[in-house]
C-alpha cells in the first residue's frame, strides 16, 4: 500500500506492521467487517418483518393461519439455532432448485432425489454453472440472510406477539366505541402503541443478532472469522512476503474487541431509544419523563 | 445389519468405542439415530460439568457485583461484560488459540488444547458470567424485609446469607436460569465448530448429524433427528429444575410458578 512497502523483508518495527496491515488480504479482511454491518442491516428488518408476519398470523383469526403462526414460533425456538442455520442453508437450496426444476423442466422424468444424489436439469442449477464469481458469492450470502431471517423472525414473532398483547384493552375498548374496525383498530391504536412495549425484546434480540453473525462462517461466506483464521495462521517467507508464527490468537482477540464495543455501544443507543419512546405512554417510565419535564 | 448391531456398533462411537468407522454408504435411519444419539454423550457431558461448576462461580460474581468494594465489584463487572458482550463462537475461537500457545509454552498444558477440557473450560466461564448477571439481578430484589428480619434474630454476616439471602436469591433467580440451563446445552454443538478438533471423528450431535447431512446431502433427516434428541434434552431439563424449583419454594403458601421456557439462543 505504501511506497516503502516494496521490500518488507528489510523493515522492522512499527513500519513493518503499516505495510502488514494494508496487505490486499488485511483489506479484505477490513471489507468483512462491512459484510457483518451489511448482514445486520439487510436482516434486521427482513427478521422484523417475518417477526410482525408471524405476529399477525399467531393472533389470527382464521385457525389454520393461526396454527401455522404459533408453529413457527415454537419449532424454530425448541432447537439450538447453529441446528437450523445448517439445515435452512441446504433445505433452501435444494427447495428453490426443486421449484425451478419443476417450472423450467417439465419434461424431465428421472428423480430429483437419486440415492445421495440431488439431481436437477442444468437449467435450474442455482446460480447457474455459467454465472460468474460475484453471482455464486452473492447468491450463498442471500441464502444466509434469509436463514438469519427465518430464525430471528420466529424470535422477534413472539417478542411482537406479547407486545401486541400488552398494549392495555382499554385503548382497545376506546377505539371500538369509536366505532372503528377491527383492521382500523389494530393499525390505528394497537400498531402505534405496541413499541414500547416490543423494545426491550427486541433490543434483546439485537444484542442476540450480534452475537450470531460469526455464524456466517459456518455458512459459508467469507466474514470476518474465516479471515481471522486466513491470516492469522503461520506463514513462511517462502509463501509470503511477511512471515510471521502462529497469531490467530491476536485476531480473535481484536475480533472479541470488536463484539464487545459494538454491543456495549449498542446497549447505549437502546437506553437513549427507550427513553425517547417512554414519552406519553402510559407507562411508569412515561410517567417519570412527564414529572421530571413539570 | 440388525438395528440391535447397529447400536451395539455405534452407541458409543462418539467415546471412541465401537466400530471405528463411520457408516459411509447405505445409511438407514436406525444408524443416524444410534449415532447422532452418541454424540449426545458430548452436549450432556458438556452442559451438565460446565452447568454445575459455573453454578458456585456464579454465586461468586454475583456476589463480587453486588458488593460495596470496588476490588470485588470492578472484576466481576468486567468478567461478566466481556463474557456476556462478546459471541460464544469468538470466545470458543479466542480460547481454543490461546490454549494452543499455552501447549507450546508449557507442554503440561496440553489436555487444555483439546475439546474435552478447553471447550469445557470456556463454557464454564460463559455459563458462569451469564448466570452471575442472573443471579445478581435476583440478589438486588431480595426482600428487603427478609434481611431485616434475619438481623433482628441476630444473624448476620455468612450465617445471614446463607440462610436467607443465598436460599432467596436462588429462588427468585431459578425460571430465569433454567433458561440459562437449556442454552447452555444447545450451545455445547458449538463447540466442534469452534477450532476444537474432533479427534477420530468422535463429535457431538450436530459433528454426526452435520455428517449425515454432508454424505446423503439430505438435511431432512439427520436435522429433524437431532432437534428431536434436543427436545428430549430439553424437556429433561425442564423436568429436573421444575423439581428443584418446587423445593425451592416449598415453604411458600401458593403453587410455584412453573419456570417458562423463554430462550435466548445464542450468544
Amino acid at each position: 500500500m505504501f511506497s516503502y512497502c516494496s521490500a518488507p523483508e528489510t523493515l522492522d518495527g512499527l513500519v513493518w506492521l503499516s505495510c502488514y496491515l494494508t496487505t490486499g488480504k488485511h483489506i479484505a479482511f477490513y471489507g468483512a467487517f462491512g459484510t457483518v454491518l451489511v448482514l445486520l442491516a439487510i436482516t434486521a428488518p427482513t427478521a422484523l418483518a417475518f417477526g410482525f408476519g408471524g405476529a399477525v398470523a399467531a393472533r389470527s383469526r382464521i385457525a389454520p393461519l393461526r396454527w401455522l403462526g404459533n408453529g413457527y414460533i415454537a419449532i424454530v425456538r425448541g432447537v439450538p439455532d447453529i441446528a437450523f442455520f445448517l439445515f435452512f442453508v441446504i433445505a433452501l437450496d435444494q427447495g428453490f432448485e426443486y421449484l425451478r426444476h419443476q417450472v423450467l423442466c417439465p419434461e424431465w422424468t428421472d428423480p430429483v432425489r437419486q440415492g445421495t444424489d440431488f439431481i436437477v436439469c442444468p437449467d435450474a442449477k442455482l446460480p447457474l454453472s455459467s454465472a460468474p464469481q460475484w453471482i455464486h458469492e452473492g447468491y450463498g450470502f442471500a441464502l444466509a440472510i434469509l436463514t438469519f431471517a427465518i430464525v430471528f423472525g420466529a424470535f422477534a414473532a413472539n417478542v411482537l406477539y406479547g407486545a401486541m398483547r400488552a398494549v392495555p384493552r382499554a385503548q382497545i375498548e376506546t377505539a371500538e366505541a369509536y366505532g372503528m374496525t377491527p383492521r382500523q383498530t389494530f393499525r390505528r391504536v394497537v400498531v402505534p402503541q405496541m413499541w414500547i412495549y416490543a423494545l426491550p425484546g427486541l433490543g434483546n434480540l439485537w444484542m442476540v443478532l450480534i452475537k450470531a453473525t460469526p455464524l456466517l462462517f459456518l455458512l459459508g461466506v467469507e466474514d470476518i472469522v474465516f479471515w481471522a483464521r486466513e491470516l492469522g495462521a503461520a506463514k513462511t517467507p517462502r509463501f509470503s512476503d511477511y512471515p510471521h508464527g502462529d497469531w490467530r490468537m491476536w485476531y480473535f482477540l481484536a475480533l472479541l474487541i470488536f463484539y464487545l464495543a459494538f454491543t456495549r455501544i449498542s446497549e447505549i443507543v437502546i437506553a437513549r431509544l427507550t427513553t425517547r419512546l417512554s414519552h406519553g405512554q402510559a407507562t411508569a417510565a412515561g410517567e417519570a419523563l412527564r414529572k421530571a419535564a413539570a | 445389519m440388525s438395528c440391535l448391531q447397529t447400536i451395539a456398533d455405534y452407541g458409543l462411537r462418539s467415546l471412541g468405542y465401537g466400530e471405528r468407522l463411520l457408516p459411509r454408504t447405505d445409511f438407514t435411519l436406525c444408524q443416524q439415530v444410534t449415532l447422532i444419539g452418541s454424540g449426545m454423550i458430548w452436549n450432556v457431558y458438556f452442559g451438565l460439568i460446565a452447568l454445575s461448576a459455573g453454578f458456585l462461580f456464579a454465586t461468586a460474581l454475583a456476589v463480587g457485583k453486588a458488593s460495596a468494594n470496588p476490588l470485588a465489584r470492578k472484576p466481576a463487572e468486567w468478567f461478566i461484560f466481556v463474557f456476556r458482550g462478546s459471541p460464544l463462537f469468538i470466545q470458543f475461537f479466542f480460547g481454543y488459540f490461546v490454549f494452543l500457545s499455552l501447549k507450546q509454552a508449557v507442554p503440561a498444558m496440553e489436555p487444555l488444547a483439546g475439546a474435552a477440557l478447553g471447550a469445557l473450560v470456556v463454557l464454564f466461564l460463559n455459563t458462569a458470567a451469564y448466570s452471575g448477571e442472573i443471579f445478581y439481578g435476583a440478589l438486588r430484589s431480595v426482600p428487603k424485609g427478609d434481611l431485616e428480619a434475619a438481623e433482628a434474630y441476630g444473624m448476620t454476616g455468612w450465617r445471614k446469607f446463607r440462610r436467607i439471602t443465598w436460599p432467596t436469591m436462588l429462588r427468585l433467580a431459578w425460571p430465569a436460569y433454567t433458561n440459562e440451563a437449556i442454552l447452555l446445552f444447545q450451545s455445547t454443538t458449538l463447540v466442534f465448530f469452534s477450532g476444537f478438533p474432533a479427534r477420530q471423528q468422535m463429535g457431538d450431535a450436530l459433528y454426526y448429524a452435520q455428517y449425515f447431512a454432508d454424505k446423503t446431502f439430505n438435511p431432512f433427516v439427520p436435522y429433524p433427528i437431532l432437534a428431536l434428541w434436543f427436545i428430549g434434552l430439553t424437556l429433561c431439563i425442564i423436568g429436573t429444575m421444575g423439581a428443584i424449583n418446587r423445593r425451592l419454594n416449598r415453604h411458600l403458601p401458593q403453587a410455584p410458578s412453573r419456570p417458562r421456557f423463554l430462550p435466548q439462543m445464542i450468544r
